[in-house]
């Protein structure tokens, strides 16, 4: 790790006027070194910008601090019955947080999957959805990959077992944030502010982006804008949820695959209309839109859950090693829709964190 | 028998402790102790002594070789090759050398053969090193050497380095350098063609083919498994002091004596000027033996600068350049008759050590069950890739996955328990009191036939055996000394990596002279004091506590008889109990333990005994090496839960059953036994170390991406510990640390068969794996 510099912020606003870059536009570099440069970088948890310094994949020269910020980790319930999470909320607190258990119970269960005890009570919400792939060639300083400016995607002749089923020509990074597949089945909004203090609110849906679209962030988020809350829009009363993954380990494990179903079921068995998102699935979290056409109007039993399960695959192009992530997202699915609708509860043999 | 060694007889306890002890006889050399009883007599050996630094390390008094820091230490960062093969065609140390901080650099790599071009031949192979005065400076001097390299092409995929049009990674002539990751052979008498080495046949025996024409069915199966790194939690590390005394060196290593043996003649010096020294540790698997590249670096560095030099590798750099267990891929058969006779086994195997040799999958398949025509041939597969090295249970580790599958798959053609069927192949009765036992505990009587379960969740129970030889090293010293005060010090070489061996010594030392283990102080750790034992093999107990309580017995022997002479009594007649010295039968005549050392002539009086040949004799020795008569067994019994549509492996509940001679600590063996197990179940289900085939570098080479199991992950683990007397030696006690690691992959996997129905060959069983074998992933079955 090279020297750097280190501010604490007055206020988002100052920490949105002083960044240079986000971080995103300081690992681009066109030599596969990055500059030892003066970039100056927003921090908040530290979690994942530490790592990426420690492997010399940026190098900024003064760190904005904005984790001991006041006002911006609360959460708090809206009159309308919706719920804002601000930015520097911890993992573990929005997983012990009673009244989002109650709901928004996917997004407590992601969050208490992700990562491992010390990192969820110091990784804020804001960094978790703003870090950056997993994929180890881009984690790898040796590996000048097309996302970080250079001219190959190492993945495809490689060792993708990892990558993304979906939207994966290009380049076929899966999203690494667990909480964002339950927040994306939410239909959730990130609110952004820039050094002015205008606050903007983003559907989650647009604010990520696919390789297709920008091959060098994975969001929209400009330079000079942070983002200083989530905001989860009101759940009808009858809405039911469940998120699940699947890991190489039972804890502190990126999964392999995962998934979140909210399903707004109408009290004889039906479900109205439902919420399918598959995490480790793709570049974004991926909305499984047939599998979501097939479970509106219908009677959830073990054959519909099973067809959404198959419908979920639709459009999947899974790379030389990953094809098992199919059968594991289809099984996730079903499992899903059938515990949210309480109709069977076979959960996945690989618990995850407490 | 030669009289200038004189002999005496005595009787020694031989048995299975729970089933019975019965008597033998045997002459042994007359400066060895008596007998020693039972644990059930004793008062220290064989009860659970808390650790002796125990405080030391929940305090963080405890010090390590990341913790030792010199007036004036400076700090070395070591260039690594960023190619997989590549001749260096220029290196220009001038500029790193002359940057401000910087006290030495100096090449690292060394010709094949001497006069040739320098040839890289893995990612992360030492290049140059550094030494400066902090780390940053020492690692950005490593910018600053001009060094350009001519990339070859290279391989590091076994299965691609076994075509004959495959890059070469090494030419005939340079066999002679190649490492070895096995036995201390050369690699150069072997025959090489393109990148495969060998065949090389050990065991072999018999003839397989009328050994197969004569059964009655037979198993075949090929059976992979993966590179698996050592993941010490202290990095290797060192700190060399060269100066005009000599060499000193504090080094994280499994070896002190062997490293001054090693540094000594590297350097040239005598081995009066070498001292090595490690106090805590941070645990060791095999690759904290040698010197090491990075220990010569970090010496060749002092001696150039002038000053200490500490050297400790990054995780990175653990992972690629710190040693690995080498693949393999076995095809192994098996045939028998239809009482389940074995008639011949036939073991090809080929196995890649990276750019070192001796990848073979060990002796296990032709030693745990008797079979009179073997036929194993080897083939060492050459890689662009980081070399092997001893790792925990070298060879039959990886030899018993193949093998107790096989067993097993041969008792479900042969429609016989798995347990039966070992019981007819396998004569020896401690093997046979294990799986009895095992079976008791895991409740083998319930287990159901394969696939039982109709939900997706589906349970099954397996087992599996360990083989491993009960090593010993001949060349092992230990000193007892007792102060004019009473104090007593127990002094060895002998260093303890996290396992408790200063415990032991200490339980060993307080046994013989009635004290309590507290009382002993125990220095260890130091080529100051006499040589110990390496802590590789499963010897370290083995070799070190005859000694110990030998020189501990002789040293009493002398106190008792200054006492003897001042009380004129005979000295046989002494006692020493609680802390008191008395005349047998005569409570009268008693003195405390301090009193009577008051009255020594002098200071200190002391002992140094060497470790005695095994009393039965050695079934096999070379040099400092030997191998007790009988081998250390072991039957790990795994109950597993196999999600069917994630492939997830849930580990329940693993009994282990294990043999080591007399336990000295049980607490400790215990400890000893579930890390075996945990590394194992780690191995069996996420351990891999994943190399990209386009660029050669290891891709997972952190704690992240190389995966290896955590707290969630670790089932209920039941040790169960044989007392198995053989009265070969003063302690009568053998090590433990690899038949704990050997069967637990194989368990595992019969458990999986148990479970699913479905066999799985190939290590590790990740849930990409077992929905391939299952058959679920789109592209078909493999």
């Amino acid at each position: 790790m090279e020297p750097f510099a280190w501010q604490p912020a007055a206020s988002p606003s100052e920490a949105a006027s002083i960044a240079t870059h986000t971080t995103a536009e300081a690992m681009l570099t066109l030599t596969g070194r990055p500059d030892t440069q003066q970039a100056m970088l927003i921090k908040a948890g530290g979690v994942d910008l530490l790592d990426l310094m420690k492997e010399g994949l940026v190098n900024p020269g003064r760190l904005i601090d904005i984790s001991r910020l006041p006002d911006l980790d609360g959460i708090s319930g809206e009159p309308d019955g919706g719920v804002r999470i601000g930015a520097l909320a911890t993992l573990a607190r929005i997983a012990a947080h009673p009244a989002l258990q109650q709901s928004h119970a996917a997004l407590s269960q992601a969050a208490a999957l992700a990562a491992s005890p010390q990192i969820r009570n110091r990784a804020t919400l804001g960094g978790n959805l703003l870090q950056r792939p997993r994929c180890w060639y881009f984690r790898s300083a040796a590996h000048h990959c097309l996302r970080k400016g250079g001219a190959h995607c190492f993945a495809f002749p490689g060792d993708n077992r990892y990558h993304a089923v979906f939207a994966n020509q290009g380049c076929a990074i899966v999203h690494a944030s667990t909480p964002a597949t339950a927040l994306a089945a939410y239909r959730a909004e990130v609110e952004l502010a820039d050094s002015a203090g205008h606050r903007r609110r983003v559907p989650l849906a647009d604010f990520f982006v696919l390789p297709q679209a920008d091959m060098h962030r994975e969001n929209t988020l400009a330079r000079g804008e942070l983002l200083t809350a989530v905001w989860l829009p009101p759940q009808k009363p009858d809405c039911r949820a469940q998120y699940l993954q699947i890991g190489e380990r039972a804890a502190f494990d990126w999964p392999l695959a995962a998934v979140a179903a909210v399903l707004d079921m109408d009290g004889t068995g039906h479900c109205r209309q439902a919420s399918i998102v598959l995490g480790a699935a793709a570049p974004v979290p991926w909305r499984a839109r047939q599998a979501e056409a097939l479970l509106a109007g219908a009677r959830i039993d073990s054959a519909t859950a099973a067809a959404a399960g198959e419908a979920a695959l639709a459009g999947a192009t899974p790379l030389s090693q990953n094809a098992y992530k199919l059968p594991l997202l289809a099984a996730l699915v079903r499992r899903a829709v059938l515990s949210a609708a309480a109709i069977d509860t076979v959960l996945p043999a690989n618990p995850g964190a407490p | 028998m030669n009289d200038e060694f004189p002999r005496r007889r005595e009787h020694f306890p031989v048995g299975l402790a729970h089933l019975g002890l019965e008597t033998v006889e045997r002459e042994i050399p007359a400066d060895e102790p008596p007998a020693l009883g039972p644990n059930a007599g004793l008062r220290q050996i064989g009860k659970n002594a808390p650790r002796w630094d125990a405080r030391a390390k929940v305090t963080g008094a405890a010090r390590y070789t990341v913790d030792v820091s010199l007036p004036g230490m400076l700090h070395a960062a070591v260039l690594r090759s960023p190619w997989p093969h590549a001749r260096l065609r220029s290196i220009d140390l001038s500029r790193a050398a002359a940057a401000p901080g910087v006290h030495a650099a100096l090449t690292v790599a060394e010709p094949p053969v001497s006069g040739k071009p320098i040839v890289l031949r893995y990612v992360g192979q030492p290049v140059a090193a550094v030494a400066a005065e902090t780390p940053a400076l020492a690692q950005a001097a490593l910018q600053l050497i001009d060094v350009r390299y001519e990339p070859l092409p290279f391989v590091t995929d076994p299965d691609r380095a076994k075509q004959a049009d495959a890059p070469a990674v090494y030419r005939k002539p340079e066999l002679d350098k190649v490492p070895s990751a096995g036995l201390p052979a050369s690699a150069a008498v072997y025959p090489l063609s393109g990148n495969v080495l060998g065949p090389e046949s050990r065991n072999s025996r018999g003839d397989v083919a009328t050994g197969f024409a004569e059964a009655a069915v037979v198993v075949d199966g090929t059976y992979r498994t993966q590179v698996q790194t050592h993941c010490c939690m202290e990095p290797h590390a060192i700190v060399a002091s060269w100066h005009e005394d000599g060499l000193d060196v504090w080094m994280s290593t499994q070896f002190t004596a062997g490293v001054r043996v090693q540094l000594a003649r590297h350097f040239g010096l005598p081995l009066s000027r070498v001292r090595v020294q490690v106090q805590a540790m941070g645990g060791g698997f095999g690759s904290k033996s040698q010197m090491g590249v990075y220990g010569r670096t970090a010496v060749s560095l002092s001696r150039l600068a002038g000053a200490p030099v500490r050297l400790v590798y990054r995780r990175d750099e653990e992972h690629m350049d710190s040693g690995n267990r080498p693949s393999s891929e076995q095809h192994l058969r098996i045939g028998a008759r239809s009482d389940g006779t074995l008639t011949a086994i036939s073991l090809h195997s080929h196995g890649s050590a990276g750019i070192a040799f001796g990848a073979a999958p060990g002796g296990i398949a032709s030693a745990l069950y008797p079979c009179p025509n073997m036929e194993s041939l080897h083939y060492d597969v050459f890689t662009n890739a980081g070399p092997s090295c001893a790792m925990r249970g070298p060879g039959n580790t990886q030899g018993a996955f193949a093998l107790e599958q096989s067993i097993d798959e041969l008792a479900e053609k042969l429609a016989l328990d798995p347990i039966v069927l070992r019981d007819r192949i396998d004569p020896s009765p401690v093997h046979r009191e294990e799986r009895r036992m095992g079976a008791e505990r895991i409740g083998w009587s319930q287990r159901r036939a394969p696939a039982s379960d109709p939900g997706p969740l589906k349970r099954g129970v397996g087992m599996a055996q360990s083989l491993w030889p009960a090593n010993v090293q001949i060349n092992t010293a230990c000193e007892v000394r007792l102060w004019r005060d009473g104090s007593v010090e127990v002094l060895s070489s002998v260093q303890d990596i996290g396992t408790g061996v200063g415990t032991v010594l200490a339980q060993v030392v307080a046994e013989e002279l009635g004290l309590e283990p507290a009382a002993i102080r125990v220095r260890i750790g130091d080529t100051e004091f006499p040589s110990g034992p390496p802590s590789y093999g499963s010897r370290t107990t083995a070799s070190i506590t005859p000694p110990a309580r030998t020189a501990a017995w002789r040293v009493k022997e002398a106190f008792f008889r200054t006492i003897a002479s001042a009380w004129q009594v005979d000295a046989h007649t002494l006692i020493v109990q609680d802390g008191s010295i008395q005349v047998r039968n005569d409570p009268q005549r008693r003195i405390s333990w301090q009193e009577a050392a008051a009255a020594l002539r002098t200071d200190r009086i002391s002992a140094t005994a060497g470790r005695a040949d095994d009393y039965a004799g050695f079934r096999y020795r070379s040099g400092d090496a030997a191998m007790a008569l009988n081998d250390l067994g072991g039957a790990q019994f795994a109950e597993v839960e196999v999600d069917t549509e994630s492939g997830v492996i849930r580990v329940l509940r693993v009994v282990a059953v294990h043999d080591c001679g007399r336990p000295i600590n049980p607490r400790q063996i215990e400890s000893q036994v579930q890390g075996g197990v945990l590394m194992g179940i780690s191995y069996a289900l996420m351990e891999e170390r994943i190399l990209d085939s386009h660029t050669g570098w290891m891709l997972n080479p952190n704690f992240v991406d190389y995966k290896v199991l955590g707290p969630q992950d670790a089932p209920e683990i039941d040790v169960v510990l044989l007392e198995n007397y053989q009265g070969f030696s003063a302690s009568d006690a053998y090590g433990i640390s690899e038949p704990a690691n050997i069967a637990t992959a194989a368990a595992i996997a019969n458990a999986v068969y148990n479970a699913i129905g479905v066999r799985i060959r190939s290590l590790p069983m990740t849930p990409a794996a077992v929905l391939q074998a299952l058959g679920l992933v789109p592209g078909g079955r493999h």
